[in-house]
């Protein structure tokens, strides 16, 4: 598969196209991005992934030429573009609200940026052509924007931000305002579109299921700064700390004191009950206040105490969250603290083993949980 | 019932405001005229029956409009008001189209000022407005003064009765619908269109071109509309301003009226205004049409 032999990231001699060196953007008092450095390589899709007002936003209107950096510098195939203006740099952007002309047919829209270089009209016609087979729009190149749907919009905006071939193609929540169904189909679309067109992508998205399926990296934003930037199956079992265990889909977090054990590390969390044993993500000094990270997807759930688990521990049913393909239980343990585990619902709920109010066993194994230092 | 009641209001106004009025008009510009009151024959007199209607109808010509034809003081007083009023236009074009983009790209909070401030000179009287640049243009006028003062000529200009001041009494009443126009446009339009015009290799003054322009485009013809119709039968302006040299056709029948009591011919002049004013009109309202519909 070349998804897992493309990690220029890993390259030492791989250069990078983007580089934000020491980038601090401050609005008047308010610091939007705060001392930021990041690589980012050629053809790569980028998802910068964050709650609204973390910044992301910021960051791409500077890779845009929106926004002047008030710190630092932003480098692009090696040159430092950051008091480039949009039209002197070979980036291209996707907006939010897809910013189409009103006044100008689905054609003249993707033309538009053609138009504004010196190409013979014969070949702005062959570009434009091959731009709406790729979004498949021929059928509504003549019509305005008002005349066709939501998700084709999205395609004109797409097409016209690729017409000009840029070196960076910038989208900003591109998939925001299609219904959930359409975005999953898009985020496939996008990705083919990607790879065929072979452009670097930077996504910005608040939907950590959008960025996880499209991207080749994650960067995890939050006031300003990144926290982690990792591949989506790195940043999913490993975080580095729990706001992105806990932004990054659902995660049970037990806080407790650290009792290191070679590799492992015990986890003492209350008085009288069983240690907890996880896999550590940075070395923990003995007594250390730790968080202990772990999926509810990777607990399972018996009736009876399972032999040869590591980690096992009893509770009573509080809760079940019933979302057709799976079960989400709220197990309380004896000290209070409340457990998710997620169990697959591969029979029909009727025959459910668990309900309400039964005492029940959960366990996991030693590489399932990760312990956080923060 | 209910429907064609709500119908029927806009259309009795019509027919009540206008039409009826628009019929006396045109009765009494196939008139002739007489020394009586009213000054003109013939008048429908229905105590003589069928042969008073008869006798009433065979009274009117269209003898008027012949000498409207043949006495070139008319036309070229159309064709002067004519042109009067697209130059007066443009100019009001011109200075209106920056002031309603400046209001438009105004920071929000000031916007409903300065919306105001637009309007505010609605609140003195018209006439009151017009007298006061007769102060301000006349050859001691506070212009002439305030010129002379700062050494820029030694003698005072003559604007005043002069069409450069007929000019700037039209541009100055009229403004504020050239401006309000435009700038119900300019504000709808959306900063990232413009964004994205630059992302796709424009220079800001090109994305104006290509996309601020079009985009306010029937704003503009709004504007240019509500400007240049009231302007081809402005009477008041060319009169205290313009003095004796603009010809202006909203003059012209003001003098049949009250000073050669002509009634018939003052009303032939009135009705082939109206005729001339009809074409612009119905442009117009193509235009707010079009407008509905896109915005739909």
């Amino acid at each position: 598969m070349a998804e897992t032999i493309f990690a220029p990231w890993d390259d030492p001699n791989a250069k990078p196209l983007i580089r934000f060196r020491n980038v601090t953007k401050r609005f008047g008092e308010f610091t939007a991005i705060d001392d930021l450095t990041i690589d980012i390589y050629e053809r790569e899709f980028f998802a910068l992934l964050g709650p609204s007002g973390c910044g992301k936003t910021t960051l791409m209107r500077m890779l845009g030429g929106f926004e002047t950096p008030t710190e630092g510098q932003i480098e692009l195939a090696g040159k430092d573009i950051a008091r480039v203006p949009p039209n002197k740099r070979s980036v291209n952007m996707m907006f939010q609200s897809y910013a189409l002309f009103p006044h100008l047919s689905i054609w003249d829209n993707i033309a538009f940026g053609l138009r504004r270089g010196r190409m013979p009209k014969a070949e702005i016609a062959n570009r434009v052509e091959e731009m709406l087979r790729l979004t498949r729009l021929e059928k509504f190149a003549r019509r305005k924007p008002h005349q066709i749907s939501g998700g084709q919009r999205q395609r004109v905006a797409l097409a016209r931000s690729l017409a000009k071939a840029p070196t960076l193609l910038l989208l900003d929540e591109p998939l925001g305002a299609l219904d959930k169904k359409l975005r999953q189909d898009t985020q496939f679309e996008l990705m083919d579109i990607q790879e065929r067109t072979g452009t670097t992508f930077v996504i910005v998205t608040h939907d950590q299921e959008e960025a996880m399926t499209v991207a080749s990296r994650v960067a995890v934003m939050e006031d300003g700064r990144i926290v982690q930037v990792a591949t989506p199956d790195a940043i999913y079992e490993t975080p580095n700390s729990v706001y992105v265990a806990d932004f990054i889909g659902d995660v049970n977090i037990i806080v407790g004191r650290a009792d290191p054990q070679g590799d492992k590390v015990h986890l003492n969390w209350a008085e009288g009950q069983p240690k907890f044993i996880g896999t550590p993500a940075s070395p923990f000094e003995k007594g250390q206040t730790c968080h202990y990270a772990i999926r509810p997807e990777k607990i399972s759930i018996s009736a009876q105490k399972p032999e040869g688990a590591t980690n096992t521990v009893e509770g009573k049913v509080l809760d079940i969250a019933y979302l057709g393909n799976i079960s989400t239980y709220h197990v309380e343990l004896a000290g209070g603290q409340v457990i998710k585990a997620q169990k697959a619902n591969n029979r029909r709920i009727s025959r459910r083993s668990f309900t309400w109010g039964d005492q029940v066993w959960l366990s996991w194994t030693d590489t399932a949980g990760i312990l956080l230092e923060r | 019932m209910r429907r064609f009641a709500l119908i029927a209001v806009p259309y009795l106004w019509l027919l009540a405001l206008f039409l009826v009025p628009f019929i006396i008009v045109l009765k009494i510009s196939l008139s002739d005229i007489a020394l009586a009151i009213p000054p003109y024959t013939p008048t429908l007199d229905l105590s003589e029956g069928w042969a008073g209607i008869r006798r009433f109808f065979a009274g009117l010509d269209f003898e008027n409009f012949r000498f409207l034809a043949t006495d070139n003081l008319y036309w070229k007083a159309y064709l002067s008001s004519l042109q009067i009023a697209a130059v007066a236009t443009l100019l009001t074009l011109l200075v209106g189209y920056p002031i309603a983009y400046g209001m438009a790209r105004a920071p929000q909070e000031w916007r409903a000022t300065l919306l105001m401030l637009v309007i505010l000179p609605f609140w003195t009287s018209f006439l009151i407005r017009v007298y006061s640049w007769m102060g301000i243009l006349s050859t001691e006028g506070y212009l002439n003064q305030l010129l002379i003062w700062a050494g820029l000529i030694e003698n005072p200009l003559t604007i005043l009765n002069t069409p450069v001041a007929v000019y700037i009494g039209i541009v100055y009443t009229y403004l504020p619908f050239m401006i309000l126009p435009i700038y119900a446009a300019l504000e709808k339009l959306d900063e990232s269109l413009l964004e994205a015009a630059e992302d796709l290799g424009c220079s800001r003054l090109t994305a104006f071109w290509l996309v601020t322009v079009p985009l306010s485009k029937q704003g503009i013809i709004a504007g240019c509309f509500l400007v240049f119709i009231p302007t081809i039968g402005e009477f008041v302006i060319p009169s205290l301003l313009g003095g004796s040299r603009t010809l202006m056709i909203g003059k012209v029948l003001w003098e049949e009226f009250f000073s050669n009591r002509d009634w018939p011919v003052a009303s032939a002049v009135a009705v082939i205004l109206l005729l001339i004013l009809i074409v612009p009109i119905i442009l117009f309202q193509r235009n707010q049409q079009k407008q509905r519909e896109t915005d739909t």
